[in-house]
């Protein structure tokens, strides 16, 4: 499931919600991330996410597509906020679930991997020196790269 | 065409949307911007770096040689920095 939104989610009440009434699932990974207040251009007071509608939810879909068909995921849950964000507000939120822990962690961490260098979304950091573009990172680059070698669908595997 | 700018690419073209009528000559992505940096110097500076943007054509990453035409919805921004 894809939720691209302004408003704030809970966590507790997200994953109570996907798991809910599945007991094939064994295994939930969760990430959570948050805005910090130490950015690159210095402390910043807020930043404000823009991004592309239409084509983040499809990017997004896309992204969880490949995760469930390489590995065998139960439930899956993509969050994303946009619109003006403080530091320690939460910006995303990634959960799969799947009857075992290796492809729930696997999973969780290829879709955020994946979701950094694919979905259209820009940070607008508000520092003293005023606002500024977040550049791209070249280390987000390589997370994804690695999972062209690795991922692969763990079915049959006890873990 | 509709022209959709994200970002420091919006910040710089000075321009959020539009809609254009490209001539024949304009068949891709990397003539497409050749033509609307052409057309304003606010546009030659915002594509001067052409690594630093990318393009989307119908919602999908493009490349320089993907064909473009009047029907297309085309999106410019830089590498995204979500999550």
């Amino acid at each position: 499931m894809i939720k691209v939104q302004s408003e704030d989610f809970n966590v507790g009440a997200e994953l109570s919600a996907l798991t809910k009434g599945n007991h094939k699932i064994g295994g939930l990974a969760v990430f959570v991330g948050l805005v910090r207040d130490l950015a690159t251009s210095g402390d910043i007071s807020a930043m404000t996410l823009e991004h592309y509608p239409g084509m983040t939810e499809k990017l997004l879909a896309r992204i969880e597509d490949e995760a469930r068909e390489r590995w065998p995921l139960e439930e899956s849950l993509i969050i994303h906020r946009h619109g003006r964000l403080e530091p320690g507000d939460q910006i995303v939120m990634v959960a799969t679930a799947s009857t075992h822990r290796q492809a729930a962690f696997e999973a969780c961490e290829f879709l955020m991997d994946w979701l950094k260098t694919k979905a259209p979304f820009w940070k607008l950091e508000e520092g003293p020196e005023g606002a500024k573009w977040v550049d791209a990172r070249e280390s987000d680059e390589r997370a994804k790269e690695r999972w062209q070698k690795v991922g692969r669908k763990v079915a049959g595997s006890e873990s | 065409m509709r022209l959709i700018y994200f970002a420091w690419v919006k910040a710089m073209t000075g321009t959020a949307e539009e809609e254009v009528e490209i001539p024949g000559e304009v068949q891709n992505v990397t003539g497409l911007l050749d033509w609307l940096e052409a057309r304003d110097p606010k546009y030659a500076r915002a594509f001067s770096d052409r690594g630093a943007i990318r393009v989307a054509v119908n919602q999908e990453f493009a490349r320089p040689g993907d064909p473009v035409t009047n029907s297309d919805e085309v999106a410019f921004f830089p590498p995204v920095t979500g999550g």
